[in-house]
Parts: structure tokens; sequence; C-alpha cells
């Protein structure tokens, strides 16, 4: 039973953590589902985001502020500049590379990760920066029937319960508004979309700028988890597998795919980690990311990859 | 003399298909390696600026012509065969520490059980290390040190096979779910050889030193020196590349790029052209890796293999050009140079900026300048090159 209560406790805090990674991914599977953009800036935005609001929200508070409406007002002024950030990103980086392929856009993408990483460094300092806002005490489950409990996250288990609100969100918003479709038109082909009317400059600034909100609420969870940091951005290398899990293109794809990492990860680490030295963690999601591709070459929701000659 | 090729007549196949088929690429050609081969060591003998010291050699020249043999391997894979790779960095370590391995001995234990009806009628004649009957055989697999240019050149092998392996699922995947899955590669050996302390022969800090650079007896220890073997060594595999890439299986490498399934029904196969791909490509950056390692680092870490190695050249190979040798060197120098420069440039004009500032701006400058560059000529300086060369063709006439 100790044993059992075990496995549950890492089963368990694998697929939290899991969601975590998806959360992140989300970003990701929103710019290409829009743009064909392979976005490798997410973990920058989520850099950016964390630190406008970690800052902004110190400022207020050292200035007597409320804390209620110093997280209103730090959140409007994160959101402010995830604004402005896709704005610019659209306008002089990937507007004018329109229809060009898709690797130099993704090299785009990590060109823009470096002035983003420079950039948001520069204006909010360099240093960690603790973030609450949400609480991080742990809960104990089924104390009647593990002896010890489940340890649980509380910070995982909200951190699980926001990524599904935004899963919905976004599903809903993808398959039932105008914008929404539009943005899948510009995803299938450029020009096309360009020729029947959709603006696709305003459709691009949308796709960034719902990619930075996301990436905003990834921080925020993030931030409390680590605080802010640089080494957040690293997050972004540890979504790729779940993204390819998933497939490039599917909303839900993202979360399926996060829950097999975090909770295969987990796994791994604490069974398998032993026997061949720790710290598996490092690789075994792209192996098993790998594996999945083996099968399936595009992932596990992804449209299916039709070739014509 | 004008650059111009009238008047050049042709008088055999093979000076039609020379890889410089104009005399004046030919003669700029023969001067800049005469330069790089004479020129450059004679300046730095005599300390004439701007080789009066070694930094120009050690920290600029080194480091380039190393990672411009990279980028020109990683261009076979990616320029040429169309096969996106973030791993290059992996393959680097492999060759180095593939190389680190020959070059210090080789010793892989196989302990081999002796099975029962030969270990029980000579049972008394059997004795263990611990004075018991001994039931295994201590079988290993032993080289000695070999010497450095065949540890080099082994490493490289090392590296070309790992390449293969890791270029199987090619097969299936493709684009950018390819260019995610080599990332395994990375994060794999990244592992690796932190952790296996075989690879490192059980150095307690996990950092190897290089062993001594004697070539045939020639042994290369100054800055001069490395510089000459590098260049010797980038020379060749340029070379060898440029022709592999016009031949046969370069031709295929290009048919599977532009449409793989096209070539597949022109009788091209593709698990011969990709895995030759991966397996040249995985050569030439392993064998950059071991030279990066022996010759211009010394002592190494797993750390100078890590990710950033594998942007870097990938860097390289698209804001060089892809599928151009040419470009591999421009982007080499380009990626390497520019933040080299963009740190002098404060202290040059004297502002008292901070050093964090510094490197944050450096930062913030090269990506913008990557930006930049994707957006006025997303085919790399390679094309800014040909470019200007029409120019210069009809230069000074309009037309």
């Amino acid at each position: 039973m100790v044993a059992f209560g075990q496995f549950m406790e890492v089963l368990i805090g694998g697929l939290l953590a899991g969601v975590l990674y998806s959360l992140v991914a989300l970003g990701f599977v929103l710019i290409f589902k829009a743009s064909g953009v392979f976005n490798f800036a997410q973990g920058a935005m989520v850099l950016l985001a964390g630190l406008a609001l970690v800052r902004a929200l110190d400022f207020l508070v050292s200035h007597a502020m409320p804390m209620w409406s110093a997280v209103t007002l730090g959140l409007l002024f994160a959101a402010a500049v995830m604004a402005i950030t896709a704005w610019l990103i659209e306008r002089f980086a990937l507007g004018p590379l329109v229809n060009q392929d898709a690797l130099t856009l993704f090299m785009a993408t990590i060109g823009v990760t470096f002035v983003l990483e420079g950039a948001s460094q520069m204006l909010f300092g360099s240093d960690v920066y603790p973030l609450r806002l949400y609480p991080t005490d742990a809960w104990f489950l089924f104390e009647g029937t593990f002896p010890g409990g489940i340890l649980v996250n509380q910070l995982d288990v909200l951190g699980g319960l926001i990524a599904g609100v935004l899963v919905a969100g976004l599903a809903a918003f993808f398959q039932w508004t105008k914008t929404g479709r539009a943005l899948r038109a510009v995803a299938d082909d450029h020009a096309a979309a360009q020729s029947v009317g959709i603006p696709i400059a305003w459709i691009w600034f949308v796709v960034w700028l719902v990619a930075g909100l996301v990436a905003l609420v990834a921080a925020t969870v993030w931030g409390t988890k680590l605080g802010v940091q640089f080494s957040i951005t690293f997050l972004a290398l540890k979504a790729l597998p779940v993204l390819i899990i998933g497939g490039f293109t599917s909303v839900p794809g993202a979360i399926i795919g996060g829950l097999l990492i975090g909770a295969g990860e987990k796994l791994a680490e604490a069974y398998l980690g032993p026997y061949i030295g720790g710290g598996i963690e490092y690789w075994f999601a792209y192996v098993l990311a790998l594996v999945v591709l083996l099968g399936r070459p595009q992932g596990l929701f992804g449209e299916r990859i039709i070739e014509r000659i | 003399m004008l650059y111009r090729e009238a008047g050049q007549f042709k008088a055999s196949y093979s000076a039609d298909m020379a890889i410089f088929p104009i005399r004046q690429d030919r003669m700029a050609l023969y001067g800049l390696l005469a330069f790089a081969f004479v020129g450059v060591p004679l300046l730095a003998t005599l300390h004439v600026w701007p080789f009066d010291d070694d930094y120009l050699l050690r920290a600029i020249l080194i480091p380039f012509l190393i990672l411009a043999l990279g980028a020109i391997g990683l261009n076979v894979l990616v320029g040429y065969c169309g096969q996106i790779s973030l791993g290059a960095g992996a393959f680097m370590a492999i060759g180095a520490y593939g190389a680190y391995k020959f070059a210090t001995g080789v010793h892989i234990p196989i302990p081999w059980p002796i099975p029962w009806p030969i270990r029980w009628p000579i049972r008394w004649r059997l004795d263990g290390p611990l004075g018991g009957p001994l039931d295994w055989l201590d079988v290993a697999i032993t080289l000695p040190p070999l010497p450095v240019l065949s540890s080099i050149l082994l490493g490289g092998l090392a590296a070309a096979l790992v390449g293969v392996l890791f270029g199987i699922p090619s097969l299936r995947i493709k684009g950018l779910y390819l260019a995610v899955a080599t990332l395994a590669a990375q994060f794999f050996f990244d592992w690796v050889f932190i952790r296996v302390k075989w690879f490192t022969n059980y150095t307690p800090s996990g950092s190897v030193a290089a062993p001594e650079l004697n070539f045939f007896g020639l042994v290369v220890n100054s800055s001069v020196e490395r510089y000459l073997l590098c260049l010797t060594f980038v020379m060749v595999f340029a070379f060898m590349v440029k022709n592999l890439v016009r031949g046969n299986i370069g031709r295929q490498w290009m048919a599977i790029r532009d449409m793989d399934i096209a070539a597949e029904l022109m009788g091209i196969r593709p698990l011969y052209a990709k895995l030759t791909a991966f397996a040249v490509s995985s050569f030439v950056v392993g064998v950059a890796g071991a030279l990066w390692a022996f010759v211009y680092l010394g002592a190494w870490e797993p750390l100078a293999f890590n990710i950033d190695r594998s942007f870097q050249l990938l860097f390289m190979v698209i804001i060089g050009g892809l599928g151009s040798i040419l470009g591999s060197f421009l982007g080499a120098a380009f990626i390497l140079i520019l933040p080299i420069l963009l740190d002098q440039v404060p202290y040059a004009l004297g502002l008292p900026l901070s050093v964090e500032t510094v490197s944050l701006t450096v930062y913030i400058v090269t990506g913008a300048l990557i930006c930049c560059l994707l957006i006025v000529e997303p085919r790399g300086f390679a094309r800014l090159w040909s470019t200007a060369k029409e120019k210069l063709r009809l230069w000074p006439f309009p037309y």
C-alpha cells in the first residue's frame, strides 16, 4: 500500500507538472495554428510578462497601494507590455517576412528571442524576483487510505484549473468567432487568406497578443513556483516535446501531451532513475516524443500531413 | 583587369566543370589561400600589426576556422539535404569525446561468464581474484592510445555512426517536427557526457584535457601552428564536401531537399540519400568538435557543447546561406565576430557602461541584426555575394 501511495503521489505530481508545461506549450500552438510560425520566443515572452508583472507589483505595493488593486493594475500593465511587444514583433520582425518558408520564420523568432531576453532584463532588471499570487501550500489527500497521504501542491492544482479554462476559452475562440476562423485561414495559406480580404497584419497582431496573454498566465503560475528569473526561458525547451507529442496544431493535444510528458518524466525519474543515474528528466521527454513521432509523425492530435507533388 | 569571363574558352569538359570556372575567381582564391597559409604565419612570426599579439589568432581566427568547419558539416544536412537539425552540438561533443577516448586508450571490460560444462571439469585449476573458483573471464576490448590524427578522424567516425542512428527517424518525421526530434540527441548526449564517467576517464571534476597534439612527430603548440593545423583541416574538408555536393550523392541530397516524394518517384532512395547526408554531416561536425576541444579549448567540460552551440551553428548556416560552402565561412565569421566587435564598441567610444548592460545590448543588437538580415536577404550572405558578383560582371555598364 505504501508503494502504491508513493506511485500515486509521483503520478499526480507528474500530471500536474505536465499541465504547467502545457501552459507554455499552448502559446506555441496558438501561434503555429494561426500563422504557421514556430515561435521559439514563447519562453522569452513568459520571462518578459513575468518581469513586467512582478516589477509593477513591487512598485505599486511599495507605494502603499492595496493588494487587490495593485494586482489588477500590475496585470493590466503586463498585458499592455505584451500588447506593445506583439505589435512590435508583427510590425518589424514577422510582418516583412510574410510568405517566407517555415525555417526562415523560425530563425526570425530566435532573433526575436534574443531581443526580448536582452530588452526585458535591461528594462526590468535581471535578478530573481519572488512572486506571490497564489497559495503555495501542499494538501495531503487520502490520509485515511495511504499512510502519510498523497502530497499535492495547491499551486499545481490551480495551474491545472487555469489551463483548463484557458483551453476551453481558446477552443471556443478558434471555433466560433469570426477572428478565430480568419486565424485558421491565415495558417493554411498566407497569400490565399490575403486575397479573400483577411487583414493579415491585424490577424497576426491578435495572434501574438493572445500568445502574449497566455505567456502572462503561464508567468503568474511559473513565477510563483520558481520566482521570476532568467531560467524561466528554458521552459520553452521543456514545452517543445509536449508540443510535438500533442501535435503542433492541436490545443487539446498540448494538454494531453503535457499530461503524458509530466507523468512519464516523473515516473521515469522515480523508478528508472536510480538504475541508470539520476537526472534523466533532462532528456526523457525528448526521447518519449521521438518514440511517439515514430508512430505518428504528426503527433497524437496534429492535422494529418498531406503531401502533394 | 575587369571581372569578365569573356575570352576564356574551355577546351575540355573538366575545365568546364571546374569549381571556379572563371579565371579571376581562381586567382582571387589562390591569392587568399597564399595569404592564409603563408602571409598570416609570416606576419604573426614577425609580429606585424594586427598580429602583434596572439589575440587575433587565438581568439578569433582559430575558433572561426573550426566553427566554419562545423557549419560546413551542418550545411550538408540542413542546406543540401533539407533536414533541419538542432543537434549539431551533440555531434560536436561525440567527436570531441570520441577523439579523447581514442587518444587516451579505450578499455571496455566485458565480464564473460564461463559456461558450466567448461568450468566444472577444470574447477580446481581456476583461481579467482578472491581465492574462490573463477566464474567470470575478464575479457576486455582494449585499444592502445592512438595518434592524434587518427583519434580525431575516429572521433568523427563515431559521430557519423551516431548521426546515422539519429537520422533514422528522419525517414518518417519531416520539417520542424524533425528539428525538435533532433533536440533529443542534444539533450541525451549532454546528459551522457556528464553522467557516464567512462567517457571522461573517471576524472573527478568531469573536465578533461586534450593530449599532446603530435602529428607524425610534429608537435603543434603555438597559436600559429594551431592556426595552420585548423586551416589545413578546413581546406581539406571544404574541398571534399564541395566535391561531394557537386557529384551524384550531392544531387540526390538536393533532390530530396527540393521535394522528397518527387525524388523518390524518380528513383532516388530516400533511405540511402538521407542517411548518407546524416553520416557525412555528422562526420564533419564531429571532426570540428574534436578540433574545438583539442586545438581551441585544450581542456573542456560537457557544457562546451550544449544547445547554445547547436543554435550557433544553425545560425551560421542560415545567415551564411543554405546550401553554400562559401556561406558557411561568411556565416561563421558574422556570428562569431559580431558579438566580439559589439563588445568592443562601448570601450572604443569611452562610454561608461556596466558589463551587464553591454552584454544585454549585445544580445539585443545581435537578435535585431539577425532579424534584419533575414528580412533583407532570407537566403543569407552567400546570395548577397552572388548578387554582388553579378553586378560586378556588368560594371561599369548598366546591362
